[in-house]
């Protein structure tokens, strides 16, 4: 137990741990104080001073990282606090590209609740404001520094968390901006697209390249086949965007919802994840018995396979050779299932609804598909997904809940926990363990690799042999386990590596939360309980159980790793350069 | 970087600026005096030299790019061989500075930070250079300029123009 102090704030007295700040302290004596830049374990510097306290000292102190002592006595809402903190707001929104009413954070914007909560009804301040160009030329990411309030949560994930350091402060005083170095575009500096900068962002300074306007118009060309294809992530957060609490499942809503919005096909991307157990599984497998490059690493995460590319080359050969399920999906959509239907795969349409920004960049990939089409056409993400849902007027909270279309039906609880952290490597494990046991285990629930600690290890024995198995998640914690491994100090069979923290249920493309949530509850737990209770919650377990899957080898790809599966459901990678020579052209 | 003659032959700069690196790698808060020595090879510190600093120190371009535009000694652009420094401190400011700064790069036709394509003059503003009582002053490489007006400024540029003609 950590020595105590005693302290008193606002007349009360508190108790609070020696290192905790006045901010922690507050809080446990239900004492709002309210903040701006702070997130916790994410930003935790103090820069934009909206949690000023009166300690007695000269001056104002940020509550955020004042730490608490024996007979400290605070004041947090006094005439001189309430002003400090409404001059700050003030400044702050003076110079803030105030189009509110039109911007996509509108309503989830922690700015605009501070303006409201400190009662700010006129702007004294009228003075130079930012005229800095807007990056759009990223296939997933928006930056607008005009937005921008410097808080510094996204430079700390990007360099902290993800250890990418694509953006940065730049210069310096009213001239300060969070850009890539020389003004560069995110689309040519090492940026993994992985969105997570948008997470945290507290204002619409970063938003997702909004591609709702693509799948209207598909929807409306009668001469297009749409379909759509939905991740195991999406179903578990999206009813967020609808005001249910984080960790609601609405599967059978969303369902229901994409039909209503006028796909002629829903399909679930479940079936690919249960696909790729099959290829990786056959991957791996092969690659032990013939003395192949090891370890496998997955390739489901397109945040994570550019990382790769720009600063792990090395690691290249160890990729799984298998398409991300977005892709695989669109591929046997354009394939196997327009065979089926009788359609022309250039009629086809495919959406992917992804918790990722990543997918975005995915799809764009030249490989990713033939001469005539890409796998899939455009993705969105879920919060994308429920901005097209609100305008259409759909009320989703009473929606009844249907079933994904056939022929693809619905999926494996191997596939739905591809969504959190150690999921692909849980149902691989499913999958291998039975072949190489040649006996269907009971006991197939792999709790060694849930959960959300960084790192996590599994020696699993299975047919006579120990597999070593490793997650990361986080690409910070996945640089920690690739240095391991480069360096000798730990050997394994199989990897994953997911590049959000906490897998796709926190991916960058999911509902945002503000800090007042994100400080309370962990996103990445909640959500994926809602993955592990959807799992349970299915007849089928183990992805080679599949029956629709197994039918779609019978009739198309017939076994796992066949040529055809080859053209189909694999692809390649390139090492890529981190910056370009030349800048001369900037992001404008 | 390099030349273009066909030869195999090394960089001189960069081949110095590796062996800055090389000296302070180990150390910590090697970046800013790597930046300066840097500085002092290439005259100013473009891209090429920053992602090589940047590669040397394992640390990000973003954070080198950070810390170069946060402090005004570093520069992203050559100076001319005639660096023309104006002070904007306060009392310079007052005694109208600003016109004489404007007048010098509509002279120059320059924008701050800039150099000439001549390469003979750049213009920067700059913090108060301790002269207050010659306020107005301008400072040209080492050579001091006070009292001036907007009206002296052609005639100074003319100074250094006809230097290089001698």
């Amino acid at each position: 137990m950590a020595e105590m102090v005693t302290l008193t704030i606002d007349g009360i007295e508190v108790k609070a741990p020696v290192g905790s700040t006045v901010l922690d302290a507050a809080k446990s004596a239900g004492i709002k104080i309210p903040t701006l830049c702070f997130l916790k374990e994410i930003n935790e510097i103090g820069a934009c001073r909206m949690c000023v306290v009166d300690t007695g000292a000269r001056s104002l102190q940020a509550a955020c990282v004042y730490p608490v002592s024996e007979g400290l006595k605070v004041v947090t809402n006094s005439p001189a606090v309430r002003e400090a903190r409404k001059v700050t707001l003030e400044l702050i929104l003076s110079n803030h590209e105030r189009k509110c009413l039109s911007c996509v954070r509108s309503n989830n914007c922690e700015l605009q609740q501070l303006a409201k909560d400190l009662n700010i009804e006129d702007i004294r301040f009228d003075g130079e404001t930012y005229d800095f160009c807007v990056d759009d030329a990223s296939p997933s990411i928006v930056r607008d520094p005009n937005k921008c309030v410097l808080c510094r949560r996204c430079v700390s994930m990007c360099k902290n968390i993800q250890g990418v350091a694509a953006i940065e402060t730049m210069e310096r005083g009213f001239k300060t901006i969070v850009s890539s170095p020389f003004n560069m575009s995110l689309n040519d500096v090492p940026c993994v697209n992985c969105g997570q900068c948008i997470t945290v962002c507290p204002v619409g300074a970063l938003k997702e390249k909004d591609d709702t306007q693509k799948v209207w118009d598909a929807i409306a060309n009668k001469e297009l086949h749409v379909v759509v294809q939905t991740a195991p992530a999406v179903r578990v957060a999206i009813a967020e965007e609808f005001g249910n609490p984080v960790g609601s499942r609405a599967t059978g809503k969303m369902v229901t919802a994409l039909r209503k919005l006028g796909f002629d096909k829903v399909f679930d991307t479940d079936t690919a994840a249960d696909l790729t157990i099959m290829e990786e599984g056959t991957e791996l497998l092969g690659r032990i018995q013939n003395g192949g490059k090891l370890p496998v690493i997955t390739s489901c995460s397109p945040g994570w396979i550019k990382y790769c590319e720009h600063n792990y080359p090395e690691f290249l050969e160890n990729l799984s050779s298998c398409k991300s399920p977005q892709n695989m999906f669109g591929a046997v959509l354009k394939s196997y299932y327009a065979d089926k239907m009788e359609i022309d795969p250039k009629k086809m349409f495919v959406v992917s609804v992804m918790p990722c920004t990543a997918k975005k960049f995915e799809v764009q990939r030249p490989e990713l598909g033939t001469d005539c089409y890409s796998d899939v056409d455009v993705s969105i993400t879920t919060r994308e997904l429920a901005r097209m849902i609100k305008e259409a007027g759909i009320d989703f909270n009473n929606l009844e809940e249907t079933h994904f279309d056939d022929p693809m039906g619905d999926a494996t609880g191997a596939a739905v926990i591809f969504g959190a952290t150690g999921g692909v490597m849980e149902a691989a494990l499913r999958t291998v363990a039975d072949i190489l046991d040649n006996t269907d285990h009971a006991e197939i629930e792999y709790k060694a690799v849930r959960g959300v600690e960084g790192i996590k290890e599994a020696e699993v024995e299975m047919g006579g042999m120990k597999v070593k198995a490793a997650v990361a998640h986080g690409l910070g914690n996945a640089k920690k386990l690739l240095d391991k491994i480069k360096a000798g100090e730990a050997e394994y069979h199989f990897v994953e590596i997911m590049a959000c923290p906490g897998g796709c249920v926190n991916g960058g493309g999911q509902p945002i939360q503000p800090a007042t949530v994100r400080n309370e509850v962990d996103l990445r737990a909640e959500r994926a309980k809602a993955i592990y209770v959807e799992d349970e919650s299915l007849p089928i377990r183990k992805s080679h159980k599949n029956e629709k899957m197994m039918k779609l080898y019978e009739e198309y790809f017939e076994k796992p790793g066949s040529h055809k599966a080859h053209k189909y459901l694999h692809t390649h990678y390139v090492a890529r350069e981190n910056y370009p020579d030349d800048c001369s052209e900037g992001c404008c | 970087m390099g030349c273009n003659c066909g030869c195999v032959c090394v960089d001189a700069n960069a081949e110095k600026l590796s062996e800055v690196i090389e000296k302070y790698k180990n150390t910590e808060g090697a970046l800013i005096p790597v930046l300066h020595e840097a500085q002092e090879i290439y005259g100013y510190l473009p891209l090429s030299v920053q992602k090589a600093v940047a590669e040397g120190l394992d640390i990000s371009l973003a954070e080198v790019y950070g810390v170069v535009t946060f402090y005004t000694q570093f520069s992203l652009n050559p100076k001319g061989k005639y660096k023309i420094q104006v002070c904007l401190g306060t009392a310079c400011y007052v005694k109208g500075a600003g016109d004489i700064y404007d007048k010098l790069k509509a002279a120059l036709n320059l924008n701050d930070g800039d150099c000439t394509e001549d390469g003979l003059f750049s213009v920067e503003a700059c913090r108060c250079i301790g002269a207050c009582g010659l306020a107005p002053v301008i400072m040209v490489n080492d050579d001091v300029f006070g009292r001036l007006t907007v009206d002296d400024i052609d005639g100074i540029i003319k100074q250094y123009k006809d230097k290089e003609i001698e």
